[in-house]
């Protein structure tokens, strides 16, 4: 078997949790800036929520201080259906490696369940850009690229049930 | 049984485990792929998958009309954020805190 086949080959990853919030709450922390800010990498969104509309995410001050770009990531809105379902494309200017990957696709879908619990899901097609697979997976913590996905959702779950995220960078 | 202990349960079987391993290296497989690995019948993997998806481990999706597995890590990093990294993370940030500090007024 050559390296090649053993390495983790992946071109879309899907990563859920629920939380016990509203869809409406969970839209509003996903796309409204005063939320994003919160919790995950803490970056300013900005989204135009309309197809072909402008997103972006803004690197916080302290991320500034160690020499990253204003805009962390930047990319399109594909499709807007609050509070259900949102598409859009992103790609990471955090470096020159991040930047050729290019753009890859994220989908949130956010269905109401039993109890008062929503169903996140998030799938991104990275099968554009293996390269950052690691990356948005999590599996890059080591690196310093903290903790992806499974980081973001996690402590999006932990600020919208106890009104407080982790406290912790990624 | 709380998610916590749907969690654990799933993670307890090295059967499961394997077939997680088998998704960390290749995700969205179908039921087919995933059975060709394990020596076991069809039925038998088709249960620990309902097992590993109640869990919240495994998300299925449909393709056509296939059926596809991937590997969910959220749970896990739940239970990391809530039991270990809570009290060791901090602590350690702190220590690396004063580690530069002491390096930058040594």
């Amino acid at each position: 078997m050559t390296t090649m086949e053993t390495a983790t080959f992946q071109t879309v990853q899907v990563h859920r949790v629920w939380i016990r919030a509203t869809p409406e709450a969970i839209w509003d922390a996903i796309t409204k800036p005063e939320w994003t800010e919160r919790y995950g990498y803490s970056g300013r969104a900005d989204f135009d929520l309309r197809p072909g509309g402008a997103y972006r995410s803004l690197a916080t001050p302290q991320q500034k201080a160690h020499g990253l770009p204003d805009v962390v990531v930047d990319g399109e809105v594909i499709e807007a259906d609050p509070p259900r379902r949102l598409v859009h494309t992103m790609r990471m200017l955090v470096d020159e490696e991040a930047m050729s990957a290019g753009f890859t696709r994220v989908t949130y879908e956010i269905e109401p369940g039993v109890g008062g619990a929503t169903q996140v899901t998030v799938t991104h097609d990275v099968s554009t850009a293996p390269q950052i697979a690691a990356v948005v997976g999590g599996g890059a913590a080591g690196t310093g690229a903290g903790g992806g996905w499974p980081f973001i959702l996690s402590d999006l779950k932990s600020l919208l049930e106890t009104g407080e995220a982790l406290g912790y960078q990624p | 049984m709380t998610d916590d202990d749907r969690v654990f349960k799933a993670l307890a079987d090295p059967t499961r485990r394997f077939l997680l391993d088998l998704l960390f290296e290749r995700d969205g497989r179908t039921l087919t792929e995933l059975e060709s690995q394990v020596e076991m019948t069809r039925i038998g993997v088709m249960k620990h998958l309902r097992v590993l998806e109640d869990a919240g481990l495994v998300v299925t999706r449909r393709r056509g009309r296939e059926k596809l597995h991937f590997l969910n890590s959220v749970p896990i990093r739940l239970i990391h954020d809530r039991w270990i990294d809570k009290y060791t993370e901090r602590r350690a940030s702190a220590l690396a805190d004063l580690k530069r500090e002491l390096e930058e007024t040594g």
